[in-house]
């Protein structure tokens, strides 16, 4: 409901932007929320647009690691789990994209800018899931260092992208809580077991720290959205608490994290961490990671795939629907 | 895209016998049938509901936002309206 009563931009308010903007900014800082038909400046939407976009693709996106090891679960109860996983990936991709779609843009414009390269997703879902490990790891670090992204979005000041993340974290905290206790099941399991969970530690942990993006030193996007009270943190201070929260739990489950420098700092109370190789972060966020090409060239075959059922419905509903007018004609002569 | 747009419907959902529909968030479906489905695997996967209604948004009025003081600020003042306004002594008892 909320696409159709947008603002649209007349040239002469131009003018009234800066008291309107200094209005907008005043209920920002009093913590109000902003709702679709409020102004706003164009900035504020873009940005907005941008961000709950890429954050729905990389729900979307986001299912294919680990859809890839449905049909391989080693048992019922973990096939259950990693299923009703997926179906929450796909669920949460849907509430972000309706979030966006409250700013003006359709649904299949999100779709066709994710298809065509233009928007980009997390850069944690261009790594390849290689054994079922790797599941277990996902949930642990990956939907961990989400959730820590994430909390914080609950209260962003667009009312609905942080009603959308309220459901989200809800649903969330499963994801991490299966993935952990699925490394604990396998570091408390055969030698091989605990070895396959190293590995997969050794392989998720730097990737995990890059979904944080950027240091705050380079982070272009980083000052204003914080000003709009759209991020609350910034990437540097979400990435240290990851990491304090996660280094101890890694531990107890046995395994060594992949960083010689990693040590806990006993003044400041927070695990030091060694450098992050950003210039592997620049490629995947480039597109030359190491499924790109695969994580898009199997979105866009679903897309083309399903488009026959999304005509074959939109036509039976019109059919049904010039039926039921006729029906009616009918009766009323 | 040429493809053509899906409608786009408001869900509702009361959670417990005895609430009210809530509005929980917006799906895009071909007709009201597949709205219903697809509302359920989006916002009842937990058991949240009970029952479901399907909107279409385009059949929904909303009020202009700049007509929010002018409908809703008027109220502000009719403190009359609370119960709190009326003083009952004591000894009457719980009222």
């Amino acid at each position: 409901m909320y696409t159709q009563a947008l603002n649209t931009l007349d040239p002469q308010a131009a003018a009234e932007d800066s008291v309107l903007e200094a209005r907008f900014q005043a209920r920002i800082d009093a913590e109000e929320k902003i709702e679709p038909n409020d102004w706003m400046p164009a900035a504020y939407r873009r940005t907005l647009v941008r961000q709950i976009s890429q954050h729905a693709h990389s729900e979307i996106i986001g299912m294919q690691p680990e859809g890839n090891w449905i049909t391989r679960a080693p048992s019922l109860r973990r096939k259950a789990a990693l299923l009703a996983k997926v179906q929450d990936e796909g669920g949460h991709g849907m509430y972000l994209y309706a979030a966006a779609e409250t700013l003006g843009v359709s649904r299949e414009e999100l779709v066709e800018q994710l298809l065509s390269g233009k928007a980009k997703y997390s850069s944690i879902f261009n790594y390849p899931t290689l054994n079922w490990a790797d599941i277990g790891a996902i949930g642990w670090l990956v939907d961990g260092a989400a959730i820590m992204n994430q909390i914080p979005l609950c209260r962003c000041s667009y009312g609905p992208y942080a009603r959308a993340m309220i459901r989200v974290c809800k649903e969330e905290s499963f994801h991490q809580r299966q993935g952990y206790e699925l490394m604990l099941t396998l570091c408390r399991g055969t030698p091989e077991q605990k070895a396959m969970a190293q590995d997969a530690l050794n392989r998720w942990w730097w990737p995990s720290l890059m979904m944080f993006g950027p240091s705050d030193t380079e982070s272009v996007h980083s000052g204003q959205t914080m000003v709009w009270k759209i991020k609350r943190f910034s990437n540097d201070e979400l990435r240290q608490k990851f990491i304090d929260a996660t280094v101890p739990q890694g531990h107890f489950l046995g395994l060594t994290f992949p960083d010689p420098d990693l040590a806990f700092n006993e003044t400041t109370g927070h695990w030091e961490h060694g450098e992050i190789d950003w210039s592997e972060f620049a490629r995947v966020v480039a597109g030359d990671g190491p499924c790109n090409r695969q994580r898009l060239a199997a979105k866009r075959k679903a897309e083309a795939d399903g488009a026959w059922v999304r005509e074959a419905a939109l036509a039976h509903a019109d059919k049904r629907r010039q039926r039921q007018a006729a029906a009616w004609r009918v009766a009323a002569e | 895209m040429t493809e053509k747009k899906m409608p786009l419907w408001e869900v509702f959902i009361r959670s417990r016998n005895g609430l009210a529909h809530q509005h929980c968030g917006s799906i895009h479906a071909p007709d009201a049938e597949m709205a219903l489905i697809a509302a359920r695997d989006v916002y009842t996967r937990r058991g949240e509901g009970l029952s479901i209604w399907v909107v279409p948004s385009a059949a929904i009025v909303a009020s202009d936002p700049a007509d929010k003081d002018m409908l809703f600020e008027p109220t502000a003042s009719k403190v009359y309206r609370h119960p709190t306004f009326y003083e009952i002594p004591d000894e009457v008892g719980h009222m």
